[in-house]
């Protein structure tokens, strides 16, 4: 196994935060994802790239199962989430379900912030409700959260009152709240103002640069390259690429991704 | 004709007491129909054919019949049944016009606010709710923390005009010896024979309590809102003048 992280050394390496394998997914018989792998190691950024279609939001939706896959494995810190086959799915117990969500951060490309709550509450949320945090230790936690992602000032507005922006940050600082080994984010930028977009990516380097593990599904490619350790092109449901952004944005070896590109970057 | 202002101001203390029997059946109805509703609804979400069939079979047979007929069947249908007579729990109860109503009303207003609901839930956004799964909510969760709050807010204007609905249909208690404002009116005419007079005082009664609930309504409706106020619309997005 190769391994293109530059930045985790030492013992604990050898266990991947995330380790997915061999993902298949189907919907009404088309066949979105043809047998996906990927394998993330505590630091890494890795940035998913590839032309509407190609399955990458399915398949980063298939790894927290907010779509159901139908076949492959899901390993996060180690441990493999328990899972049987029905009706040509994959089934998991609620309890598992709940174990895997809380590991995994999701960003959503909508951002998807509960609009009948503040931008406090949307962020205690999860750390009340799901881990049994006590308010006042969930607020502490959540403010120097909004402070993080640069909206505590906006901590007792509602989500309709802030910009595009400003509410995808809400919505990462969310998903930290939950302290989760991994981030999956969807297209965090596709549904933002281009003026908006760049306040979302400074905070999504910073996490970067504090070691966070992070999943980016991403038409970014500047970012991308800039950002991220691990570029993985999907094409039609397969890698069709894969390997530090240097070489796979530069002088890619696959012709699609090379066509890709050309239509991407400029 | 020789309309009388002086019999309104006699009837009014009766006509009164009217309203105050309709408020407290009405009330009593829209809350007990509530707790009813929310179960109902969450069922009547389920994608189970199973789970959804008693629900269903609820709403259907409550929706589809004229309260005036649901009332009749409680207070004189049930009554026919030696095994209701005998009952000492039931018969109690169901010998009271009052409770009979009020059954009748609170089952036939759940049925009604239980489908406003199932609609309310099915329009929460999606993402919303995908939002609670991903960040590791139950289902249970997911209902008591995020849809429900949601769909009741989706619900309120809706649910308000069921509130209405109610109010007016309570005037049907007055077939069951009731003496709703309505019941009330009624009476009055029949010892009268001055129908225009007590009949519009009993329709302005009636204005002024439906117009009591629609501001209490609308209050709060702009108290649970979450839209944003409005701004001034930018002039790139105005479109051409």
């Amino acid at each position: 196994m190769t391994r293109n992280t530059n930045r985790d050394t030492g013992a604990g390496a050898a266990t991947p935060a995330l380790d997915v394998e061999d993902i298949h997914k189907k919907f009404h018989g088309l066949e979105v994802l043809k047998g996906i792998s990927l394998t993330a190691y505590d630091g890494d950024v890795i940035s998913i790239i590839g032309s509407s279609g190609s399955g990458k939001s399915t398949f980063l939706r298939c790894i927290n199962f907010l779509e159901t896959p139908d076949a492959g494995r899901i390993r996060v810190g180690g441990e493999e989430i328990e899972v049987r086959q029905k009706r040509g799915s994959l089934q998991a117990s609620d309890r598992q379900l709940v174990k895997l969500r809380q590991r995994l951060g999701f960003v959503f490309q909508n951002f998807n912030l509960w609009p009948h709550m503040t931008i406090l509450e949307n962020v205690i949320e999860g750390p009340v409700q799901v881990r049994g945090l006590s308010k006042k230790e969930a607020v502490e936690k959540a403010e120097a959260l909004l402070a993080k992602v640069g909206i505590d000032s906006k901590r007792h507005a509602y989500p309709s009152h802030l910009s595009g922006g400003q509410q995808q940050r809400a919505a990462i600082a969310r998903a930290l709240a939950m302290d989760p080994q991994v981030i999956l984010f969807d297209e965090p930028t596709s549904a933002l103002d281009p003026e908006l977009v760049a306040e979302v990516l400074g905070v999504m380097r910073g996490l970067a640069e504090e070691g966070r593990t992070m999943l980016i599904v991403t038409h970014e490619m500047g970012f991308a390259r800039e950002v991220s350790n691990k570029v993985v092109f999907l094409h039609q449901g397969r890698v069709e690429e894969q390997g530090p952004p240097g070489k796979v944005l530069v002088d890619p070896d696959s012709p699609r991704l090379r066509q890709f590109l050309s239509s991407h970057l400029h | 004709m020789d309309f009388s202002f002086e019999l309104i101001i006699d009837s009014l203390p009766q006509l009164l007491a009217g309203v105050g029997l309709i408020l407290k059946l009405v009330a009593a109805a829209v809350c007990l129909g509530f707790f009813i509703a929310v179960p109902v609804a969450v069922l009547r979400t389920s994608r189970s054919p199973l789970v959804q069939a008693l629900p269903f079979s609820y709403v259907f047979f409550f929706r589809g019949t004229p309260l005036l007929v649901q009332i009749f069947l409680i207070y004189y249908g049930l009554g026919s049944f030696e095994v209701v007579r005998n009952s000492p729990l039931l018969w109690p109860i169901l010998r009271e016009a009052y409770w009979c109503a009020l059954i009748a009303f609170t089952l036939n207003t759940a049925a009604y606010s239980a489908e406003i609901l199932r609609g309310a839930i099915m329009a929460v956004p999606f993402g919303e709710i995908e939002a609670a799964k991903a960040i590791g909510m139950t289902r249970v969760q997911a209902f008591r923390r995020i849809i429900l709050p949601r769909a009741f807010r989706i619900a309120l204007p809706a649910y308000g005009n069921e509130i209405i609905f109610m109010i007016k249909g309570s005037a049907l208690a007055s077939t069951i010896t009731l003496l709703d404002l309505t019941g009330v009116a009624r009476r009055i005419v029949a010892r009268t024979y001055k129908p225009v007079e007590v009949f519009l005082a009993a329709g302005i009664l009636y204005l002024i309590i439906v117009y009591g609930v629609t501001w209490l309504l609308k209050r709060l409706e702009r108290r649970l809102s979450i839209t944003p106020p409005r701004l001034p619309v930018k002039a790139e997005d105005a479109g051409p003048v």
